[in-house]
């Protein structure tokens, strides 16, 4: 089974990042990796991952155009099954409560904690496998 | 009340049957008249123009001294008794001053030690028991031939001073009682129309005295209260611009915090991770077949990179925590107010912070005084944020104390730091004081200023007090103010109003 984590972010340098903290997974093909710069663009990748298995979205709330905040409704509408993670620099109150009545499963503060983002998809590999 | 009125019908009279007697042809009386008329007639203007003059030299002695000590009035009244004394041929003279509600000796003239020290220093309510109280309580002249004819009126006057006639005058202002001028004479002997209007006219000095110094006082008062508002509004002003600036200064400070943040989370990210891939490269290094040199070159410069690797992380992790100082100011309203027990707090400030200095630097120590106001109650707050403050001011108060204890080498300084708290009713005082190296002027100006430190390269971020005046002032409208001395100690005070929380967050709505 081809499992999938999107991660949505308008840094590009997030992608290098996240290939090499996850690098290990990735050469073992415990699950592949996408990246969207954009709300737009990360839309379009979840229409197209058709049969793929999308075990989890984590995306940037602060983007231009559609942010993070916006997105999460139109995802949970297209794929109300895949749980997704706010990251955020803002880790204040108000946003917080705002992206979990949205659907989010959780707000990770930035820095990321690798650590607690690695055994957050841990899971979801163990339970999708 | 029985009281005998003498005014000058009754001496007239008599002058003019002496003169009937003595004269009894009409026309020896009309030339004795003509001649002696002359005669008395420039005898009487001689001693008018004298009398006059008398007069006119007092007035102006009295306008002067009343223009030379216009708020003591002591002179003045002196002055007044004394010429009015002398020119109304009185024995004794004395004056009183009217509160509103009693009358007050105020000054006397050739009155006995006894009489100015058992009369002169009684309250008089004005009343019927005397002349002086019945011309306050009446507010009219009373002019007595012979008190030894009125039983119980004045009693002490006449067993002091002997005193027989007296003529006293209500001193008036419009239509309020300000005093009451007195005079007696040792013998019986009424005083005339002429100088009982002289006496008033007297008083009337004295009145304007009075007047003069109480519009002076008034006005004094007056220029007090408006020199003292105008400081109030200076100290205000001075305030006010120094909220707005680090205000704007904490926005800004924010704003470049946020656009630092990002770039920064990547040099730690990347970093951390790097120092993870050299790790992997020695591992790989390891199964490969090089010969010992190359081995050697390539394994020293895994070495070097690795710390370089090590400097960033460490370097990256001060940048990101004095970033983590600089995004709190654009923090408020964040994280949760509740009800908090006030000397709890500043104890348990204290606590942390003690135990954190001594976790910090072997050997610390240092003396805690705690005087909490068991009322001190509690306080809607941020708890969180106070705690920041306080841990902020206690610590900035270790670090001096302990300056000041290495600068001293020994001797008998004992190192101190004092927590206080206050009930001020609708607000919470809460005070921290050290013994330590205090502040210079020049220092104190700028000590709010982000990122102003004292502190060595990497000891402080000059944010601390900064972060903390934000707090106090801004979030929670509270007010926050050092008092120190160079060299002995330095004191902040902080006041927080009880429904600190809610008032800040109210004030936040346009």
């Amino acid at each position: 089974m081809n499992l999938l984590v999107l991660v949505v972010d308008d840094e590009p340098d997030v992608e290098v990042l996240f290939r090499q903290q996850f690098r290990r997974d990735l050469r073992a093909d415990r699950f592949t990796m996408e990246f969207a710069q954009s709300a737009p663009m990360a839309l379009q990748r979840i229409a197209d991952a058709g049969d793929r298995s999308l075990i989890l979205i984590l995306s940037d709330i602060n983007m231009p155009g559609m942010s993070g905040l916006e997105l999460l409704p139109k995802v949970k509408a297209a794929r109300p099954d895949v749980p997704i993670i706010m990251i955020t620099a803002y880790g204040d109150a108000e946003t917080k409560r705002q992206a979990l009545e949205n659907g989010a499963e959780a707000l990770l503060t930035k820095p990321i904690d690798f650590k607690t983002l690695r055994s957050e998809i841990d899971m979801r590999v163990e339970r999708a496998a | 009340m029985r009281r005998r009125k003498v005014g000058g019908n009754k001496l007239k009279t008599q002058s003019l049957k002496a003169l009937r007697r003595r004269n009894t042809s009409k026309a020896a009386l009309r030339r004795r008249s003509l001649a002696t008329g002359k005669k008395t007639n420039v005898a009487r203007l001689i001693r008018e123009r004298e009398e006059a003059l008398e007069q006119q030299t007092a007035t102006s002695e009295i306008l002067q001294i009343i223009s030379s000590s216009p708020t003591d009035l002591g002179p003045v009244f002196d002055t007044i008794l004394a010429s009015a004394t002398r020119l109304c041929e009185g024995n004794l003279a004395a004056l009183w001053r009217y509160d509103g509600e009693v009358l007050v000796g105020a000054a006397h003239h050739n009155a006995t030690p006894e009489f100015a020290e058992k009369y002169m220093t009684m309250v008089l309510q004005p009343g019927r028991a005397g002349p002086v109280r019945l011309a306050a309580l009446e507010r009219r002249i009373v002019h007595v031939a012979d008190i030894t004819a009125e039983p119980g009126f004045s009693p002490m006057v006449l067993q002091y001073e002997r005193a027989r006639t007296v003529l006293a005058v209500p001193l008036l202002r419009n239509e309020n009682l300000v005093g009451v001028m007195c005079m007696w004479r040792r013998e019986v002997r009424p005083f005339t129309d002429q100088q009982i209007a002289l006496v008033q006219n007297f008083a009337a000095q004295a009145v304007i005295a009075i007047e003069n110094a109480r519009l002076l006082s008034e006005l004094r008062q007056r220029t007090d209260d408006l020199t003292k508002s105008l400081d109030d509004l200076r100290t205000a002003q001075d305030r006010l611009v120094q909220t707005e600036k680090l205000a704007s200064l904490g926005q800004l400070t924010a704003g470049i915090a946020h656009e630092i943040k990002n770039p920064l989370n990547f040099v730690n990210n990347f970093s951390a991770v790097s120092v993870e891939l050299i790790d992997e490269l020695r591992e790989a290094l390891g199964g490969a077949h090089l010969d010992s040199k190359l081995r050697t070159e390539i394994s020293e410069i895994a070495d070097t990179l690795q710390s370089n690797l090590d400097k960033v992380v460490q370097h990256g992790k001060r940048a990101d925590a004095i970033v983590k100082n600089m995004l709190l100011h654009s923090r408020q309203g964040s994280g949760e107010h509740r009800l908090v027990d006030i000397n709890a707090l500043v104890d348990e400030s204290l606590n942390l912070a003690y135990h954190g200095a001594r976790a910090e630097r072997q050997g610390f120590n240092i003396t805690l005084e705690r005087s909490l106001d068991p009322t001190a109650g509690e306080a809607d707050v941020f708890p969180q944020e106070i705690t920041r403050v306080l841990l902020n001011l206690i610590s900035n108060g270790f670090y001096a104390a302990t300056k000041r204890k290495a600068e001293a080498n020994g001797g008998d300084y004992e190192p101190t730091l004092a927590a206080a708290t206050k009930n001020l009713g609708d607000s919470v005082e809460i005070r921290i004081r050290d013994n330590g190296t205090g502040i210079p002027p020049e220092v104190k100006a700028k000590m709010f200023n982000p990122f102003f430190t004292t502190k060595p390269v990497g000891e402080g971020t000059g944010l601390g007090l900064s972060i903390s005046h934000d707090i106090i002032v801004k979030q929670h409208g509270g007010s926050i103010e050092v008092n120190t001395q160079p060299g002995e100690f330095t004191e902040f005070r902080i006041v927080l109003p009880r429904g600190a929380a809610t008032i800040a967050k109210s004030e936040e709505r346009p």
